[in-house]
């Protein structure tokens, strides 16, 4: 049983890890601003989502568990609010220049 | 499968080290700022990997703490930008 959920972590993680990589990527080689945040934010949520994922089998206790799922929902709300004032911080400097 | 976690650790960051380039070549200073949120993130899911590889007592907290502070850089960044109605 625990080796099942050990392959299940490593493949969430490997998942995450794809995401962080393709996140990165996309940030070095999209053109425009506005696709490297859409890019951007999608991929390191989603990667940070996959190793939480991978990594609560692994918690010691169920409140342990809960204190992963708990960060990743902090950063996923940081990450979107952050996504919309960069994006509104864009839009006013395009109407500015 | 702990070393399996660290490798893991060390690839987030160097991929996030890779993504910080565009800290350099930002023609923008909003592309900046998205490399600098996008090393928050990927130093958050560093942490929690060492955390759960190393079981060492407090480095979830410090996942925490900097998960909140990367959103405060991005935050002061928007805020002070210029902004039209305000000048």
């Amino acid at each position: 049983m625990s080796a099942a959920l050990d392959v299940f972590s490593l493949l969430a993680i490997g998942a995450g890890v794809f995401f962080f990589v393709a996140g990165t990527v996309a940030l070095v080689r999209f053109p425009d601003s506005l696709s490297r945040l859409h890019a951007l934010t999608k991929a390191d949520n989603l990667g940070l989502g996959l190793v939480v994922i991978g990594l609560l089998p692994r918690a010691g206790s169920p409140l342990a568990a809960l204190k992963l799922v708990v960060l990743w929902a902090l950063v996923q709300v940081s990450s979107a609010t952050v996504a919309q004032l960069i994006g509104g911080a864009l839009r006013r400097r395009d109407a500015e220049t | 499968m702990t070393d399996a976690l660290l490798v893991a650790a060390g690839a987030i960051l160097l991929t996030v080290a890779v993504g910080l380039v565009r800290v350099l070549y930002g023609p923008r200073e909003v592309d900046r700022m998205m490399a600098v949120q996008l090393l928050g993130t990927g130093g958050v899911a560093a942490l929690l990997l060492a955390a759960a590889a190393t079981e060492v007592a407090g480095v979830e907290n410090v996942a925490l703490g900097l998960a909140l502070l990367s959103s405060f850089a991005s935050v002061a960044f928007v805020v002070a930008s210029p902004r039209a109605d305000r000048r």
